[in-house]
């Protein structure tokens, strides 16, 4: 799917400075070398197995699937890995390959916090030094999540330029790995930014519809009719589409933080409401003003409060093969308390953006049909920010 | 020949970097003037971005001030009309790839040439992805300067054998920024680049002594300098003009 040079039809590419570009060539070879290599995947599959807890389960949601009345519908278990969510996968193997490398310090940006726990985690494990950025104002939304990176021994540095979010915390992370190479690798959370990351995250992150696949023919004896999963930068739903872009009849459906509405400010819904840039090393839709200043956006999720899209999702939306639709705050906090009442899963405000689309979709789908949703974290870090937003303070 | 050229024509050029629109443009328009009138070989302009990965914080805070001013590519492109009214020296625009991306690529680099720009650097645009702007550069007689790194080593002799204008050569690994010390071994980076082409070569990043502009211009065509100007401009905002000019005259000095 991957160009030589990066790009994935008109988009991606590798847009930064030419002091990282020794780096990024460096972290190609090095991924060409090991992507292969039988011993590198036989030790990522144990860290997968034994560590963070793969295969996740796929899971039937019979009661919601009665309660929708339409399509039957599985729930794809990323929120029960080590640390509670899908980043693990990128982080296990991104780590790995630092180590492979000889780098002894990650840096890494984090929006709610989930790939700033991963990568602080994997760098615990594998005794190496880790640097998070983080928006001023997500360490507040998300302040567990900061609690949790410190216990593990990394270093949280709040970053306070521009909105004080996600696009700032990767800005300063790449600011941070211009002044530090040699022993430095940037742990990028998502499938963004210069070539090579949005091709190694995603191989990394494809482990979930491998998974998918082999467990719906194990249950069902075919393959889903739609798979469903929540887009920021894109690294879950790229790993929940990937093995399924070759099967036509699998519709594959990225759930945007449409915020307050498309038809308002308060979004943060790229492919929707952006259009095409140059921005974080990559070219892909931003949200954008007209002398293309990159917009402040905003959704409740901290991890869906990012202006760009991976540059594989804006070519799968050019071609049609992906479809990509907003879903308001409003209809993702519903999502996030239907399915903590009907199915006993608190699943983190990010996943429940899938959860709220396919509540919309299933009665419309006949009973044999099936639809797979992948839950790409856990919500006990959102309950707090949740509470607040139903006018309850409750202290955590 | 580029009108680059000229600027280093004078001895060892200096360079400052102004971003336009900080505090306004009106200061802006008296700051270039005054460091033109001081020894300002060449003049960089900053259109500001919403988020510029390359810089550090002096030069982050100055496109913030400038957009939150309501500054735009066109009222930049209508202060460079105005400044070549009577400013000669070559000047060029010093931006993000977004910014001329967004304005549309043609529509930006026509216009550079018809008010009289005569390059384009852009920090996140390397070598392998200058395609995307040096064809219609080319066509419209602007020069896409290239710039080399610490960390670029195999890479130089590549760039510098199609550079075009001048080489901006970066002083140190980061962000821009004034630095106490610049370790970088830049003689023997200048030597490969010399080795490989006869485009001028000026050193950036973290200068603002006349030292320390002497010492990098001793082994290269000149010094750029930035955030030590725009730290002038945060201190005395519209009436920076004269204090602009005596700190570029104390540079130009330092290095002629």
């Amino acid at each position: 799917m991957t160009n030589p040079n990066g790009r994935f039809g008109i988009h991606g590419g590798q847009y930064i400075p030419e002091t990282l570009m020794n780096a990024v060539i460096e972290l190609e070879e090095a991924y060409n070398k090991y992507k292969n290599d039988p011993e590198f995947q036989a030790e990522l599959t144990e860290l997968f197995n034994e560590y963070a807890g793969r295969p996740s389960r796929l899971y039937y949601a019979e009661k919601m699937t009665k309660d929708l009345g339409g399509a039957k519908i599985y729930l794809k278990r990323e929120d029960l890995n080590h640390t509670g969510a899908h980043k693990i996968n990128n982080v296990l193997g991104q780590a790995l390959l630092a180590k492979k490398m000889g780098k002894t310090r990650l840096i890494a940006e984090t929006g709610a916090g989930q790939h700033g726990v991963a990568t602080a985690t994997a760098a615990a494990l594998f005794g190496m030094e880790c640097v998070v950025f983080m928006g001023e104002e997500d360490t507040i939304r998300q302040a567990l999540n900061v609690y949790r990176m410190r216990l593990l021994g990394a270093e949280v540095i709040p970053v306070k330029s521009g909105t004080r979010t996600l696009k700032d915390a990767v800005s300063e992370a790449m600011r941070e790995w211009t002044s530090r190479i040699s022993d430095t690798h940037y742990c990028l959370g998502s499938v963004m930014g210069p070539h090579p990351f949005p091709t190694i995250v995603r191989d990394f992150q494809a482990v979930i519809s491998k998974e998918i696949k082999e467990q719906m023919l194990q249950k069902e004896g075919r393959l889903p009719d739609a798979v469903i999963a929540c887009v920021g930068g894109g690294s879950n739903a790229i790993g929940t589409f990937y093995n399924f872009i070759d099967d036509k009849d699998v519709r594959l459906i990225g759930c945007e933080a449409a915020g307050r509405g498309i038809d308002t400010f308060e979004t943060a819904a790229t492919v929707n409401t952006g259009r095409v840039g140059i921005f974080h090393g990559m070219k892909s839709y931003f949200c954008q003003d007209e002398y293309g200043q990159i917009a402040p956006v905003y959704s409740i999720s901290a991890g869906l409060d990012y202006p760009g899209v991976g540059p594989e999702h804006a070519y799968l939306h050019d071609i049609g093969r992906a479809e990509y639709v907003p879903v308001t705050d409003e209809e993702a906090v519903q999502a996030f308390e239907y399915l903590a009442k009907t199915e006993g899963i608190i699943p983190a405000i990010e996943s429940a953006h899938a959860v709220a689309y396919a509540r919309k979709l299933a009665p419309t789908m006949d009973k044999d049909k099936i639809i797979v949703i992948t839950i790409s974290g856990r919500g006990d870090k959102d309950c707090a920010a949740i509470a607040r937003y139903r006018g309850e303070d409750i202290h955590e | 020949m580029s009108k680059i050229a000229e600027a280093f024509k004078n001895g060892k050029a200096f360079i400052p970097f102004i971003t336009c629109g900080d505090p306004d443009l009106e200061t802006t328009a008296k700051v270039v003037r005054e460091a033109v009138k001081n020894g300002a070989d060449l003049v960089e302009l900053g259109i500001p971005f919403s988020d510029p990965t390359a810089e550090g914080p002096v030069i982050q805070g100055a496109n913030l001030r400038a957009l939150e001013g309501g500054v735009t590519t066109d009222k930049v492109f209508d202060l460079v009309r105005g400044l070549r009214e009577d400013v000669t020296v070559p000047m060029v625009f010093m931006t993000y790839a977004n910014v001329v991306f967004s304005y549309g690529a043609e529509k930006f680099i026509s216009t550079c040439k018809e008010i009289g720009i005569d390059g384009l650097i852009l920090p996140d645009l390397p070598f392998e992805e200058k395609e995307e702007f040096l064809p219609l550069c080319r066509q419209y007689d602007v020069n896409l300067i290239s710039l080399i790194a610490p960390t670029s080593e195999n890479r130089i002799a590549m760039i510098a054998k199609e550079a075009e204008g001048f080489i901006y050569l970066v002083s140190s690994l980061g962000v821009t920024g004034v630095r106490s010390e610049i370790k970088t071994d830049l003689g023997s980076i200048v030597e490969v680049i010399r080795a490989n082409t006869k485009t001028p070569v000026a050193i950036g990043f973290g200068i603002s002594t006349p030292e320390q502009a002497k010492k990098m211009a001793d082994i290269s065509d000149g010094a750029i300098v930035g955030s030590a100007i725009i730290k002038i401009l945060a201190q005395h905002g519209r009436d920076a003009a004269p204090y602009v000019g005596e700190y570029v005259k104390s540079m130009k000095d330092a290095i002629r």
